[in-house]
């Protein structure tokens, strides 16, 4: 795996969303993306930093180019330092929400990305990468 | 830049949105909707969001509510105009617009809108090529 560009963004309130998202749009259009793919990789990303500033007061995202195996992709990887997620896989599910809302951002951005990983632990904060390949399904 | 304007059309309100909404635009908007939606008795709601290349699940929730709330004052809403890639998006991601009708543009909305209502569209008379899916009950 090489990554060939990388930014990071810092997250801390909701006016950020919409400057991050058109962040990941130039960079998916840069690597010729197709409109479909980027509007699910959008969406994805937005699900995710939504999240963090709900659950997690806010934090950072990565933003890289990368390529493997002659692919070329955008990988978002999103970082904070809340409370954790008590049960990961309970959170995966559709419909699961400690915030009373749909529980549809987790299982949905899974479905909308071609690589999804999630890591959280109590007390230290979550982190979740995503890899969408601009050829990807 | 603070509030979207809302046009009175006859029995209607028309929203256009032509920016991806920030989150406190998309609530003054709610609120603003359903208020006039109650002060001038509108029979129905179109939104066009064929400007808009992301609705992740905060926006949809935004349009389910509208809906949801026009409809304890007796109004539909019709969102018209939505993009292929955000419709793919939307059902990937798991989000169903319930309560919400679906129409490829304003004239098409105005006319299912018109149709709901059951008041007959007399502007629609010369236009005899496109039939509404259900004009005959
Ligand atoms: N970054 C995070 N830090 C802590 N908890 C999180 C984080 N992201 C998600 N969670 C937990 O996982 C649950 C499921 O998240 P998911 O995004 O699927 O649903 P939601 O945010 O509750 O609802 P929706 O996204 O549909 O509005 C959340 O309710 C929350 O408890
Ligand atoms: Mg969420």
């Amino acid at each position: 795996m090489i990554v060939m560009t990388k930014d990071t963004m810092q997250i801390v309130r909701e006016q950020d969303v919409v400057p991050f998202r058109n962040r990941v749009r130039e960079y998916a259009a840069k690597i010729g993306m197709s409109l479909v793919n980027q509007t699910k990789l959008i969406t994805a990303a937005s699900e995710l930093v939504r999240n963090m500033l709900k659950y997690a007061n806010g934090g950072k995202v990565l933003i890289e180019i990368i390529s493997k195996n002659a692919q070329t992709g955008v990988r978002l990887t999103f970082i904070d330092e809340g409370p954790g997620i008590a049960n990961v896989q309970q959170a995966m599910q559709d419909g699961f929400s400690t915030g009373k809302s749909l529980g549809l951002g987790l299982p949905g951005t899974k479905r909308l990305v071609n690589e999804f990983d999630i890591k959280s632990t109590l007390g230290e904060g979550t982190t979740v990468t995503v890899i969408h390949w601009k050829n990807g399904r | 830049m603070d509030r979207i304007p809302i046009l009175k059309m006859g029995p209607f309100l028309l929203v256009t949105i032509q920016v991806d909404l920030y989150d406190r635009l998309a609530l003054t908007l709610e609120n603003d909707l359903i208020s006039m939606v109650s002060q001038t008795g509108a029979k129905g709601v179109l939104i066009d969001i064929s400007a808009v290349t992301i609705v992740d699940s905060f926006m949809g929730r935004i349009l389910g509510n509208i809906a949801s709330m026009s409809r304890i004052m007796d109004a539909e809403t019709v969102v018209v105009g939505m993009q292929p890639a955000v419709a793919i998006t939307l059902v990937e991601l798991g989000l169903t617009l319930q309560g919400v009708y679906t129409a490829l543009d304003v004239e098409k909305g105005m006319d299912l809108l018109y149709n709901k209502i059951g008041i007959i569209d007399v502007l629609e008379e010369d236009d005899q090529e496109e039939e509404p899916d259900d004009c005959n009950d």
